[in-house]
C-alpha cells in the first residue's frame, strides 16, 4: 500500500505586524482550496517580528508552492514548512463541566491525574479544566469528560518551536542587517 | 531608470508645512514621476485641488478608470518606468481592478493611488466606500492604506521601491481623505531602498551558474525560451550575446517577443499555442532548455506531462516561487536575468549547432507552405487577412515601431507577423488576456515614448470595450496609429467555436457602428479599407499623418490563427489547418 501524500503540515510565517496580513496569507491557502486547520498569531523571539503558525493538510509539492507564494508577500520575512517530526508543539484546551456531576462521580482526581490536566476554577455551578498537550491527548480528555455533559469546549491552534539547532530567522535577519548597511553606504 | 529620468532629490525647507495632497504630488516628482493618468472624484478632490497649481506633473485625463490603468501599463511597458494612476474611491478604484490584475500577471510596475473616504467613516459603508485594500491584495504586489498625512512621503517612497524592484508589479496606495487634507510638518522625501521583510536582489548561486554552463556546454540540441523578464531586466543584449556565442536558437513567449530582433538568424519565433512550428517541435526534442524570465504558462507548455521530455531545464527567474510551479526544472537560478546572464556568459563555450538549427529551417518550410502562404500571400479579390495587414505595416513602419495589441486573433496575428526591431516593441496583455487593453495601452505607450511610432492592432470587439479613450486621444492629440481588424465577429471565440463547438457561433457575430464616422466625431483622421489594392497606400497615409489615425480594415471573418496547439494538448501536436496536423520525420 502506498502512503498517502497528504499529511499535516505546520507553516510558520515570520512577518511584520501589519494590518491585513492574515487576509493575504489566508488568500493564498484559499486559492488552492486548502483548509486551514488552525492558526495562532503571536510575538516571536526576534524584536518586532510576529509569528503566524498555521496547520493544514496537503502534499509536499503543493505546500512548497504555498510557501513560495507566502514569501512573496512584502511584509512576510521568512516562512518555514514543517511536519510533526521537525517541531515541538502543544495545544491548549479548556473544558467547562458542571461541578455537581463531576463530584458525584468521585472520579475527578483520577481524571485530572491520569490526563495531566489541571483545574483552573471551580464554582458550585461549573469547573474549568485546562489541558495542554497534543491533539489526541486533548481529544482523549474530551472523550472522558463527555459523560459529564461538557458545557463549553475550546481548543487553541498549535503553538510550536522547531527542533533545529539553528535559528533560521535570526540568520536571515542578520543577513538583512548586512544588506541594510550596504544600502545605506 | 535612465539618466534622463534621474530622480530629483526633493528636500524642502524644514520649516515648511504642506497638506498631505501637496506632499503626495511632491513625493511623486521626487520618485521620478512626470506623467500620471487619472480621473477625479469626491474622495480624491484634495489631490486634484493641489494638482491645479502644480506644474511639475503632466496629468492625462482619461475617459474611464480602466483606461487609466491600461494607459499606465502601456507607458510602463514602453519606458521601463513605473506607470502612475490617480483615481477616486469606490467605483473609481473598482474600475481599476482589471488593470491591476493584468499588471500583476505581466509583472508591470504600476502605482495606483486611490482616494478613500475619511478615516472616521472607514468600515461604515460610507458613500463611495470600497474596501480597496482587501479587494486588491490578491492582485497586487502591495496594497496599503494611508490614514495620516505624515505617513504619505514614506508610503509613496515604499510604493515606488516595491513596484519597480525585484519582480515588478502593481502597488495600491489607498489614501483616506484625512491624509490628503491633513498637514505634513517639515516635509522631506527620502527614498526607500531597504525593507526588512523584502529582498528584491537575491544572491545568485555561483554553483547553479556553473552547473547551467556545464549543461549548456555539453548540449547538442539547446534552445533558449525568453520571457518578459528578459526585457524587464534590460537583458535583451545579453540574451543575444548568449545565443550568438554558443549558436543557440531562441524562442520567445508572447511577453518576450521583442527581446530579440525578429530578423536575427537565431530568432525562431514564438513558443506555445500559436507559436512557430519549429519552436514547438524543437521543445520536445531539445536536450537543454534555457528558460529566462518566463513562467511556463499553460499557453506556452500545452500538456505539462509531456512537455520537453528529453530536456534538462535551466530556469532563470527573479521570482523563486516560479521554480517547479508548473514544470519541474533541473537547474534553478534565482536572480535578475541580466546579472545571471553576465555571470553565465564567460562560462559558456563557443559552439556550433548547425544540424540542430536545420530542424527549425525544415519546420519553417512547412509552416511557410501551409500557413504563411494562406495568411500572407492571398491575392486579388480574396478578402484580406489580419496577418497580411500586420506584415505590411511591419514592412512599412519605421524601425523601433511599437505594436500594441488587444486580445484575441488580432493579438496572435500581430505577435506572429509584426516583426519587432527593438526591445519593448510588442505591448500586449499576456497573462490575463484583457480585451480592451490595447487602445488605452497604445495611448500610454505613445505618451511615454514620443519618439517612437505606436501602432494599435485591435479587433472590432476589443476596440469597443475601451473605445471611449478616443476622447483622450483627441484631447491630447496622442499620435496613436489605430488598426481595427474588422470582421464583425469576436474572432478568436469564433475560431474556437468553429474548431471545437461544431461551428455554432454563439453570441460572436457583432453588428458594428461606422468606426470612421465615430473617429470623425472625435476629430480623428480615419479611413475604411475594404480592398487589398488600397491597403498599402492607406498604411502609408496613416504612418505619414501627423497625429492619431484610424484604419478600419475589412477582414475575412473565416480567417483563423494557425498553427495551433489546442489547449491542454502536447505542445508538438500542431494543427496547420482545421484538418491537418504537422508531423516531422
Amino acid at each position: 500500500m502506498t502512503e498517502s501524500p497528504y499529511k499535516l503540515f505546520t507553516v510558520i510565517i515570520y512577518s511584520e505586524n501589519s494590518v491585513g496580513l492574515l487576509n493575504q496569507v489566508s488568500n493564498i491557502f484559499t486559492r488552492r482550496c486548502l483548509n486551514i486547520e488552525d492558526v495562532t498569531a503571536s510575538l516571536s523571539s526576534a524584536p518586532g517580528v510576529h509569528k503566524l503558525t498555521i496547520t493544514t493538510e496537503s502534499d509536499r509539492p503543493t505546500m512548497e508552492k504555498v510557501v513560495g507564494q507566502l514569501e512573496k508577500i512584502v511584509e512576510v520575512i521568512k516562512v518555514g514548512l514543517y511536519t510533526d517530526d521537525d517541531i515541538i508543539y502543544q495545544e491548549i484546551a479548556l473544558y467547562k463541566v458542571p461541578t455537581m456531576e463531576l463530584l458525584q462521580s468521585h472520579e475527578l482526581e483520577t481524571i485530572i491525574r491520569s490526563h495531566g490536566a489541571r483545574i483552573l476554577e471551580m464554582t458550585p455551578e461549573y469547573t474549568i479544566i485546562e489541558k495542554t498537550g497534543h491533539r489526541w491527548e486533548i481529544e482523549a480528555l474530551f472523550d472522558c469528560l463527555k459523560r459529564y455533559d461538557i458545557r463549553q469546549f475550546v481548543r487553541s491552534g498549535r503553538v510550536c518551536v522547531t527542533n533545529s539547532p539553528v535559528e533560521h530567522i535570526d540568520l536571515f535577519l542578520e543577513k538583512q542587517r548586512q544588506r541594510q548597511k550596504q544600502s545605506e553606504q | 531608470m535612465s539618466q534622463e529620468h534621474a530622480i530629483k532629490q526633493t528636500t524642502i525647507d524644514k520649516t515648511t508645512s504642506i497638506t498631505g495632497a501637496e506632499a503626495l504630488l511632491r513625493s511623486l516628482v521626487a520618485e521620478g514621476v512626470d506623467t500620471v493618468f487619472g480621473y477625479p472624484g469626491g474622495a480624491i478632490l484634495p489631490v486634484y485641488n493641489a494638482l491645479y497649481d502644480f506644474k511639475d506633473l503632466r496629468h492625462i485625463l482619461v475617459r474611464h478608470e480602466q483606461g487609466a490603468m491600461h494607459a499606465a501599463q502601456g507607458y510602463a511597458r514602453a519606458t521601463g518606468r513605473v506607470g502612475t494612476v490617480i483615481v477616486t474611491s469606490g467605483p473609481g478604484a473598482a474600475n481599476c481592478v482589471t488593470g491591476l490584475s493584468d499588471a500583476m500577471m505581466d509583472s508591470t510596475p504600476i502605482v495606483l493611488i486611490t482616494g478613500q473616504v475619511g478615516a472616521r467613516y472607514l468600515g461604515s459603508d460610507a458613500f463611495q466606500e470600497t474596501d480597496v485594500v482587501a479587494v486588491t491584495q490578491p492582485i497586487t504586489k502591495w496594497a496599503y492604506q494611508v490614514r495620516r498625512a505624515a505617513d504619505l512621503p514614506e508610503a509613496v517612497a515604499k510604493a515606488y521601491y516595491i513596484a519597480s524592484t525585484g519582480r515588478p508589479g502593481p502597488v495600491v496606495l489607498d489614501i483616506a481623505k484625512d491624509a490628503q487634507v491633513g498637514m505634513v510638518e517639515n516635509y522631506c522625501h527620502r527614498h526607500v531602498n531597504f525593507i526588512r521583510s523584502y529582498n528584491p536582489e537575491p544572491e545568485t548561486s555561483p554553483a547553479a551558474i556553473a552547473e547551467a554552463a556545464q549543461l549548456i556546454n555539453s548540449a547538442s540540441k539547446p534552445m533558449i525560451i525568453a520571457g518578459g523578464g528578459v526585457t524587464g531586466a534590460g537583458a535583451d543584449a545579453l540574451l543575444q550575446s548568449l545565443a550568438e556565442k554558443a549558436e543557440i536558437p531562441v524562442a520567445a513567449t508572447l511577453m518576450g517577443m521583442s527581446a530579440m530582433p525578429a530578423d536575427h538568424p537565431l530568432f525562431m519565433g514564438m513558443a506555445g499555442m500559436h507559436g512557430a512550428v519549429g519552436v514547438n517541435v524543437a521543445t520536445n526534442r531539445a536536450d537543454v532548455i534555457i528558460a529566462i524570465g518566463m513562467r511556463f504558462d499553460d499557453r506556452v507548455t500545452g500538456n505539462t506531462a509531456t512537455y520537453a521530455p528529453q530536456a534538462k531545464i535551466i530556469h532563470i527567474d527573479i521570482d523563486r516561487s516560479e521554480f517547479n510551479k508548473t514544470v519541474a526544472v533541473d537547474v534553478a537560478i534565482h536572480g535578475d536575468a541580466a546579472k545571471v546572464l553576465e555571470a553565465l556568459l564567460p562560462q559558456v563555450k563557443p559552439a556550433s549547432h548547425s544540424d540542430w538549427l536545420r530542424l527549425f529551417a525544415e519546420c519553417h518550410q512547412a509552416e511557410d507552405a501551409e500557413v504563411y502562404s494562406r495568411e500572407l500571400r492571398r491575392s486579388g479579390s480574396e478578402p484580406m487577412t489580419m496577418g497580411e495587414v500586420a506584415d505590411k505595416i511591419s514592412a512599412t513602419a519605421p524601425m523601433g515601431t511599437i505594436a500594441v495589441t488587444d486580445v484575441g486573433q488580432n493579438q496572435m496575428m500581430t505577435a506572429r507577423y509584426f516583426r519587432c526591431s527593438a526591445p519593448r516593441s510588442l505591448i500586449t496583455s499576456g497573462g490575463l488576456g484583457t480585451m480592451g487593453f490595447g487602445l488605452p495601452a497604445a495611448m500610454g505607450a505613445a505618451v511615454g515614448a514620443p519618439d517612437r511610432t505606436v501602432c494599435y492592432f485591435g479587433g472590432d470587439g476589443g476596440f469597443q470595450m475601451t473605445i471611449q479613450e478616443l476622447g483622450t486621444i483627441m484631447q491630447y492629440n496622442i499620435p496613436v496609429k489605430m488598426i481595427v481588424f474588422n470582421n464583425s465577429f469576436l474572432g478568436n471565440v469564433r475560431q474556437w467555436q468553429q474548431l471545437f463547438f461544431n461551428g455554432r457561433f454563439s453570441q460572436t457575430p457583432l453588428l458594428n457602428p461606422d468606426f470612421v464616422a465615430i473617429a470623425a466625431a472625435y476629430n480623428i483622421a480615419a479611413e475604411r479599407v475594404a480592398d487589398r489594392a488600397d491597403l498599402q497606400a492607406a498604411i502609408e497615409r496613416m504612418l505619414d499623418h501627423d497625429g492619431p489615425y484610424l484604419l478600419d480594415i475589412a477582414i475575412d471573418p473565416t480567417d483563423m490563427v494557425f498553427p495551433m496547439t489546442p489547449a491542454g494538448r502536447d505542445v508538438d501536436f500542431i494543427m496547420l489547418t482545421p484538418d491537418t496536423t504537422y508531423s516531422h520525420d
